[in-house]
């Protein structure tokens, strides 16, 4: 049954079936009522995702939450309908993932907990807590090879019998145990909830419509009270203690430690969260990125996908194709095939440029997180990130900024607060050039010498902390402290991670690939109607007099608005001397953010926010442009 | 023998303690889920330049930013009061 029986048991028209719908506000169940739901559930890093991807095979279907940017998956499994939800240590509403596995939960027929074996201490409070809730739940031990060669041993028959649902032992590296998730669906059941509890839970049944939500409302859960329009309880921090100490008797009852041996990825991960060790491994991993996706995929691969698919073949091939039908000097084949046309120059930018680096980007992230060497990476940075108004877990939008703007700003929804996003998000803009602009960057600076390069890195720099640390004094409100479990060091398993790869690639492709387009279409229309000239002609003065760059300088800053690369790769027609360089570089660097990053960022942050920051850059980078003409030239 | 409670950010790398008093608000219910409640046995694995502190409970480990390590107030224990628990 689901939660909102009352209203699947009536007669319905079509389009108050609609309604409903509307009504509850989230329909991830499905429509056939046939199937039985199962939200997949489990503390982050428990291996719930191969699971999922044993359950679902190739039935699987990624979408944003319905009125969230949270990713979710479903996917099919003979008669049930398996939803994947986004790790967490509790059910409530602490961040938007919470959010959305507490709603995933509240809809579905049964959970499927998976279990982190070697951290039963941590991962048992959220079963104990979806037992409390009233769920049908069936339990997973996860990594049982770890707590093996921890020298762990765990009494799965008691451990069930204290929580009153089927426990299961698995190791899904080796895929040990998967023959009984079958009998895991099909045996989920109520566990034992506290009497005092259960009969509390009842009595709101009239209020709160299922036990699941009363509960929710007397831990205070502010979604969920608000949904039924009562006030949240204060009872929260009393039931998370009850059940904290229930998870800990059940514990001493069930695990025994016999030889304990520290393993070499406990030691390599206090390592990385060492000063002393840490600073050369984030040195090593950086290294390995930076030859990776640097050296790698942006110079090898793009070169060949960049100028032989796109330059050779693809450009000249439906050049061909369209001008066939078009002239390519009237204004629609200028909008098509022109320098910024829609079709040829968008479709290379997106498929053979951006495609590639962002596969790159989201392959190192990827591995990354599945070796738990993320979280400490954001520990050991945490200070320093401080000191800008974020915290350590701003590392991942930062880092991935090197690789594409807008692709970073999508991620800054991670972040715990809105002043985190707010200034994460404005740094990005501001002062992180993406890889595209990087390599023409690189290239322009190996010209103008030593000097140069640490001219540009340094007021690159210094902008960077300004940005953060004027932003961090003027906005209202204080930095969100880091808390984060830091997950067992573990060798990645390259299915999961391509398979991660793929969806967040083809997500983030989704969403900005259609901002390239518009943008394309804005500067083409802009050539056809002579805009960009006049455009030019108005930057001239700035240009020439404050910048001390020659006139067709100013071209470039026009294109720098439509993608930042192209700013800078204006440059090399020019003949510059190496302050010029330097001055020109900074200035492109700290200019607008390409025009699809704009867009994303008005999505993310609002128009208010984007313009602002927008308008600022402008402001910031002919500022910081021009003084340091004026002190070098 | 129990000491005078200190802020967990002053502890020193690889001390055994006690957790005395955590300050109310959700990141005292976020680690009331991940294990960590006042009465808790912890060590402290790590402490960064700057305050960020790493603790650990058993086989778990937690990073904890130097604003909330402040206010997290925690006693030194001995060897033998921890194994007692």
């Amino acid at each position: 049954m689901r939660d909102y029986s009352s209203s699947d048991i009536q007669e319905l028209a079509p389009h108050d079936h609609v309604e409903k719908h509307r009504h509850v506000g989230i329909d991830v169940a499905g429509d056939d009522a046939s199937m039985l739901s199962v939200a997949l559930v489990g503390n982050p890093n428990v291996g719930k995702s191969l699971f999922f991807n044993y359950l679902s095979g190739m039935y699987v279907d990624v979408s944003n939450y319905p009125g969230t940017t949270i990713e979710f998956t479903k996917g099919r499994y003979k008669s049930f309908e398996i939803v994947d939800t986004p790790g967490v240590y509790g059910i409530s509403s602490f961040t938007d993932e919470e959010a959305v596995t507490r709603d995933v939960v509240l809809q579905a027929d049964l959970v499927l907990n998976v279990i982190d074996a070697s951290h039963l201490e941590r991962d048992l409070f959220l079963t104990q807590q979806l037992i409390d809730m009233g769920k049908k739940v069936a339990v997973v031990l996860n990594f049982m090879d770890e707590v093996e060669k921890l020298g762990l041993e765990i009494d799965t028959r008691l451990l069930s019998g204290s929580l009153g649902v089927p426990v299961f032992r698995t190791t899904a590296t080796t895929r040990a145990g998967f023959d009984q998730i079958d009998a895991a669906l099909h045996q989920a059941c109520r566990g034992s909830q506290d009497p005092a509890l259960h009969h509390r839970l009842h009595s709101l049944l009239s209020e709160a419509g299922s036990e699941a939500e009363a509960l929710l409302i007397l831990e205070g859960d502010e979604g969920v009270s608000q949904r039924h329009g009562v006030s949240p309880g204060h009872e929260r921090e009393s039931l998370y203690i009850d059940r904290r100490n229930r998870v800990n008797i059940i514990i001493n009852s069930v695990l025994v430690e016999k030889n304990v041996r520290t393993r070499f990825a406990t030691l390599l991960g206090r390592w990385a969260v060492n000063p002393w060790t840490g600073i050369p491994l984030i040195v090593l991993a950086l290294y390995l990125i930076y030859l990776f996706v640097g050296k790698l995929v942006a110079q090898d691969v793009v070169n060949f996908t960049e100028s032989t698919l796109g330059h050779r073949l693809w450009e000249p091939w439906i050049r061909g194709i369209i001008t066939q039908y078009v002239s390519p000097t009237s204004w629609l084949g200028i909008l098509l095939v022109g320098e910024f046309g829609v079709i040829s120059m968008t479709v290379t930018y997106l498929a053979f440029l951006l495609l590639p680096l962002v596969i790159a980007f989201y392959l190192s992230l990827a591995l990354m997180e599945d070796s738990g060497y993320l979280p400490r990476l954001a520990t050991l940075v945490d200070r320093s990130l401080n000191a800008i108004g974020l915290n350590g877990s701003a590392v991942i939008p930062l880092i991935l900024g090197f690789g594409c703007v807008t692709m970073a700003t999508v991620t800054t929804r991670l972040l715990g607060s809105e002043r985190e996003k707010t200034i994460a998000s404005a740094i990005l803009q501001f002062a992180v050039p993406c890889s595209a602009q990087l390599a023409v960057v690189a290239a322009l600076l190996a010209g103008a010498g030593f000097g140069a390069m640490l001219i540009y890195s340094i007021t690159i720099f210094v902008v960077f902390v300004a940005v953060g640390t004027i932003l961090h004094r003027i906005l209202p409100g204080s930095t969100t402290p880091l808390l984060i479990d830091l997950p067992p060091m573990r060798l990645p398993r390259i299915d999961n991670v391509a398979r991660k790869t793929a969806y967040r690639s083809y997500f983030f492709m989704k969403e900005a690939a259609p901002w390239f387009f518009v943008g394309a279409l804005a500067v083409g229309g802009m050539q056809v109607t002579g805009l960009l000239t006049v455009w030019q002609d108005l930057l001239n003065p700035l240009t020439t007099s404050w910048l001390q760059l020659p006139r067709e300088a100013s071209t470039t800053f026009v294109m720098g608005m439509v993608r930042r690369d192209f700013g800078a790769a204006g440059l090399y027609s020019l003949s510059l001397q190496p302050n010029q360089v330097v001055v020109a570089l900074v200035t492109i660097t700290l200019f607008t953010p390409c025009i699809a990053s704009l867009m994303v960022m008005m999505k993310e942050r609002g128009w208010r926010e984007a313009l602002t920051v927008w308008a600022g850059t402008w402001i910031v980078a002919f500022l910081v442009g021009g003084i340091l003409s004026h002190i070098l030239i | 023998m129990k000491t005078n409670p200190i802020p967990l950010h002053q502890a020193k790398k690889g001390s055994r303690l006690v957790i005395v008093e955590i300050p109310e608000g959700r990141s005292r219910s976020q680690l009331i889920r991940l294990g960590v409640v006042k009465g808790e046995f912890i060590r402290c694995l790590e402490r960064l330049p700057g305050g960020t502190v790493v603790i650990q409970k058993h086989r778990q480990e937690i990073a904890i930013g130097v604003t909330l390590a402040r206010t997290i107030l925690v006693a030194h224990v001995t060897a033998e009061e921890q194994a007692k628990d």
